[in-house]
């Protein structure tokens, strides 16, 4: 058996300390160490976004990610979106736009949606698509997920 | 009587004809008494005395459900067809 | 909370005397599904989880001389290795699987190959580890010796002459006879309506081409996972991501020769499927693995692994004539089509002999289809299998024919269109069906009213999928404070427990949110068939109405025993029983259920349907777009999807299906492809270079949901799933040929295939 790091990070808001191989990747060590499977994987080489988390404020996909990268990182997954039982505007904005089908691809996108309007409160829906071109969905055909985006931000600018 | 359209895959059995009047109140009955008319039948679309599951069969344009106890009235169209299915 | 109505998505209804059927709850499942909680096959756990792996292929064709397991069994944290040796010695028997039926021994040949392997990516071994890495550490230890053998990977390449063959036992059955020679054709099938020949001489115009489409996957997000348990007392409990779990369990009790009784599939979330997650793959080998290591045991494929072991959809070659007189009526029509099975015998080519011609009144036609084993997975359904490859021939065809016609294209689609009454070219006669409805909203929709952008080009088209029925089971129990929970068995992809709950709702008179749908294990609710064929709003939805009017039946028989009335008194409305004659006598739905206990019990409804009445569903497109001639990229403009859905119980998901069906045909239109190389190995097997649309590749898809009710069903629902990917190939091929004067007849229209086809 490889010998395990000892990693400290702060997840969610709380601290978070695992052990892990170091060939073990950030998602590995989120869904198989931790038990946070809300981040999914889509193709464990980058390209489908189901497992987008955001590190110290920039959006990653967690498969090309080390877990032992993740010392000392401040870490939110699609568990830290809401707040407690009040979803965030943006988790609303899909619901109520029907905008997932299967659903394993709504978390990528919410946690990348949430770093866009951080970023850019009031998005075209060039900007939208050009953000979102990372994340793959195979159900909706993406109109209702621009629609929800555009919802949301709307929504977070009114309040 | 029922009308029986053969598909052209089993048309070998009735010499080429493509309509086959038929007696018959159920499909059992029916695809029986084609095989009496055609001797074949019995063998390509049954196994066992079940329907393939390759076979659907369509009565008056309908997909039936019940099977070989699926009724046939007098001037039923009765289809044998490739069974179907999708993807969603 | 209800989900929202844009206006470029437009529902041209019939029929609105509904309260719920039609409107646009929030589904039950969504708050699950964007806060990360919905538990998918990949993101089960449970006490002593192994992790297995499966060792697969690398060549396209191979006898397997020995394989060697003892290196990989002997590595720390080994647990199992399982080969095709472990599967149980059966007859060989033919099976049911809810979508196409397969031999049991090419099933078990498919799941771990026994003394050949068939294509690169054929499971071969399965190994079970503490971890991961481990078992995939250890599938490189295991030692096969192969004679590799010369491959076909195209129907021309396995039709033609002296060509390597896959199966020594496979003889051609021709017309419905054996014809007794060995081939890699394993049949051969015609329809026949009226004379072609004689439709052909009548013709003063005749268009023909041939087409050709390559291998694609519906490229669902989660890739095929399972879990299995097989406890001592012989119990087999499996977790996984499938379209019907009663599938899954029939076959494992055939492939494992085990009582149906002992399995209990319980199917987790599902991370897309598309038909592809129909078949079974790894949950037969995680048993295996189970069975020998009385632990839990996991496999998940890679993307990888998901490109290459399961089921795409075929390549095929279609040749169309087709003949009309001057003013446009089709004289005769003939559609050759080869399908790609991939390594056993079973494609879509019969599915899409039904489809070709369906959206037309043909006096005489002609199909024959050909069923092609090649060196490549085994191809699995995919949204209207075969309909979109058979649509791509023949809807280009008849623009051609328009074009020398000088007709308008939707025009011409009119003038032969098929209605009620219609008889199809492979022989039932159609019943009410909406190609008629679908066509004439295309003709008047603003986007085909408006003019085209300088350098456009507009292409339209249309196509047909069939709803199947089969089996569906539901139950509904009634609670304490009037709320009810419904129980059934079709995995919910797009959003299916909500429009069955609202079917529900409609009958007992209370809203959407007041039924609790949940979808169950094998071992709590009947046999329900697939999620697949466009059927589970249909029939599953179906069986839900019968379990309402249970469950209505039997309140109001209720309120007549505490009310001590004749039940044929009372009604139900708007969930309240109430008396016909005496308006003092009211009852809540509520009230009731407060009463159930001390009246004689509770309230259980439940069905078991297996609905006729089926009917089809038509989708046309049209679609604006432009292509750059230094780069040849194509970009979509504009698309309008216009489908016939019957009745649409909750509009955005039926637009949801529209839009996802859409985006799927222009993905595969467009760039969606595998490259073979020589050794018959995919070199594009991943998200990355397997090219899906993203949300830059797409405009907004606009939707007419078309209602044209069914008869058949008690709301008029026909399916809506699969009929929206068959127009867009046709459709953006011709509008590059409006746009360029270039007929691409080859998919995917990709830069490359668009600029090597505008140089000559």
């Amino acid at each position: 058996m490889t010998t395990k790091t000892h990693v400290q990070t702060t997840i969610n808001g709380e601290p978070v300390d695992f052990l892990c191989e170091p060939r073990q990747s950030l998602l590995e060590c989120l869904r198989d160490v931790i038990g946070l499977t809300g981040t999914k994987e889509g193709c464990n080489d980058g390209n489908c976004g189901a497992c987008t988390v955001n590190i110290d404020g920039r959006i990653v996909t967690s498969c090309l990610v080390l877990g032992v990268e993740a010392q000392g990182a401040s870490i939110e997954t699609i568990e830290g979106i809401a707040d407690g039982t009040n979803l965030h505007p943006i988790q609303l904005a899909f619901l109520e736009g029907a905008a997932l089908q299967c659903g394993i691809c709504t978390p990528g996108f919410i946690v990348a949606t949430k770093a866009l309007l951080e970023k850019n409160p009031d998005p075209t829906e060039h900007e939208i698509r050009f953000w979102l071109a990372n994340n793959l969905c195979r159900c909706t055909g993406y109109d209702k997920i621009v629609r929800a985006v555009q919802e949301a931000a709307k929504k977070m600018q009114e309040a | 009587m029922a009308l029986v359209f053969i598909p052209s895959q089993m048309q070998a059995l009735t010499n080429g004809q493509a309509r086959v009047e038929v007696e018959g109140t159920n499909v059992k009955q029916i695809i029986e008494n084609l095989d009496k008319l055609h001797s074949g039948f019995i063998n390509r679309l049954l196994d066992e005395g079940n329907l393939k599951p390759s076979i659907s069969i369509a009565v008056d344009g309908d997909i039936i459900t019940m099977g070989l106890i699926e009724k046939v009235h007098p001037n039923s169209e009765v289809h044998f067809l490739p069974a179907i299915s999708g993807g969603n | 909370m209800t989900t929202k109505d844009y206006d470029r998505n437009v529902v041209l209804s019939t029929q609105n005397d509904f309260k719920v059927v039609g409107t646009r709850p929030v589904r039950h499942d969504g708050v699950d599904k964007v806060t990360g909680r919905a538990i998918y096959g990949a993101d089960y756990d449970a006490s002593g989880l192994l992790h297995g792996k499966i060792l697969r292929s690398p060549h396209a064709h191979a006898k397997i001389l020995s394989i060697d397991t003892s290196k990989a069994e002997a590595l720390d944290g080994v647990q199992a290795v399982v080969t095709a040796a472990d599967f149980p010695e059966t007859a060989d028997k033919t099976m049911e699987l809810g979508e196409d039926e397969t031999k049991l021994r090419d099933l078990r040949g498919n799941i771990l190959a026994k003394d050949k392997v068939l294509y690169v990516g054929h499971a071969i071994a399965g190994v079970a580890a503490s971890n991961p890495h481990v078992a995939e550490e250890a599938l490189s230890l295991i030692e096969i010796k192969y004679e590799v053998l010369p491959s076909v990977m195209t129907t021309d390449e396995a039709m033609a002459d002296g060509a390597p063959i896959l199966h020594e036992d496979q003889t051609t059955e021709e017309l419905g006879n054996d014809s007794g020679i060995v081939s890699n054709v394993a049949k051969h099938f015609q329809h026949i309506k009226g004379d072609v020949a004689e439709g052909f001489k009548q013709a003063e115009v005749i268009v023909e081409r041939e087409y050709n489409t390559v291998t694609v996957h519906q490229g669902y997000i989660a890739p095929h996972n399972g879990t299995a348990f097989w406890s001592a007392d012989g119990r087999l409990h499996i977790w996984c991501e499938t379209q019907g779990s009663f599938v899954v369990r029939d076959s494992l009790a055939d492939l494992l020769d085990i009582p149906v009784s002992m399995i209990r599939v319980t199917p987790t979330e599902i991370g897309g499927g598309f038909g592809g997650k129909i078949p079974i793959y790894v949950e037969p080998v995680a048993a295996l693995l189970s069975k020998k290591t009385g632990t839990p045991v996991k496999i998940v494929m890679s993307r990888k692994e998901t490109f290459e072991g399961s089921g795409p959809t075929p390549g095929s070659k279609i040749k169309i004539k087709v003949g009309a007189t001057s003013d446009g009526k089709i004289t005769a029509a003939h559609a050759w089509m080869a399908m790609e099975a991939g390594a056993y015998a079973g494609s879509p080519v019969g599915a899409a002999a039904q489809c070709v011609f369906a959206a037309y009144d043909l006096e005489n036609g002609l199909i024959d289809g050909f069923d092609v084993v090649v060196n490549k997975p085994k191809t699995a359904a995919y949204r209207a299998p075969g309909s979109p490859n058979a649509a791509f021939g023949f809807e280009q065809a008849l623009n051609e024919l328009a074009e020398k016609l000088g007709m308008d294209p939707i025009d011409l689609r009119l003038k032969n269109v098929a209605t009620e009454g219609t008889r199809r070219v492979d022989g039932p006669v159609f019943q009410r069906i909406g190609a008629k409805e679908v066509l004439e909203a295309m003709r008047e929709h603003p986007h085909y009213q408006s003019e085209k952008k300088s350098g456009s080009g507009r292409g339209v088209a249309i196509g047909f999928w069939f709803n199947i029925g089969f089996d569906s089971a539901c139950n509904i129990a009634l609670n304490k404070d009037g709320t009810v929970n419904l129980t059934e068995g079709s995995t919910d992809i797009g959003g299916s427990r909500t429009s069955i709950a609202m079917q529900a709702a409609e009958v007992l008179g209370i809203s959407a949110e007041d039924v609790r749908p949940s979808v169950v294990d094998t071992d709590t609710v009947g046999f329900t068939a697939v999620t697949g064929g466009s059927r589970t709003t249909f029939a599953t939805g179906w069986a839900a109405y019968e379990a309402a009017q249970d469950v209505k039946k039997q309140c109001i028989e209720r309120a007549a025993s505490i009310w001590d009335v004749n039940a044929e008194n009372l009604q139900m409305e708007d969930g309240v029983i109430s008396s016909k004659s005496d308006s003092e006598l009211k009852m809540t739905l509520k009230e009731l259920g407060a009463q159930l206990s001390d009246t004689g019990g509770g309230i259980t409804g439940r069905a078991s349907v297996k609905p006729r009445g089926v009917g089809g569903s038509f989708c046309g497109n049209i679609v604006d777009l432009s292509i750059d001639e230094e780069t040849g990229k194509i970009t979509i403009e504009r698309f309008t999807a216009i489908q016939d859905a019957g009745k649409a119980i909750h509009p955005s998901y039926v637009e949801g299906q529209m839009q996802g069906g859409s985006a799927q045909g222009i993905g595969w239109a467009l760039n969606e492809e595998y490259f073979m190389n020589d050794e018959g190995r995919m070199t594009n097997s991943s998200l990355l270079d397997y090219r899906m649309p993203t949300a830059l590749d797409l405009p907004m898809i606009d939707t007419v949901i078309v209602e044209v009710a069914n008869p058949g069903h008690p709301f008029g629902v026909r399916g809506v799933g699969e009929a929206n990917i068959v127009p867009p190939t046709p459709a953006i091929a011709n509008a590059v040929y409006d746009s360029s004067g270039n007929r691409i007849t080859q998919l995917p229209m990709s830069p490359v295939a668009i600029l090597e086809a505008f140089k000559s």
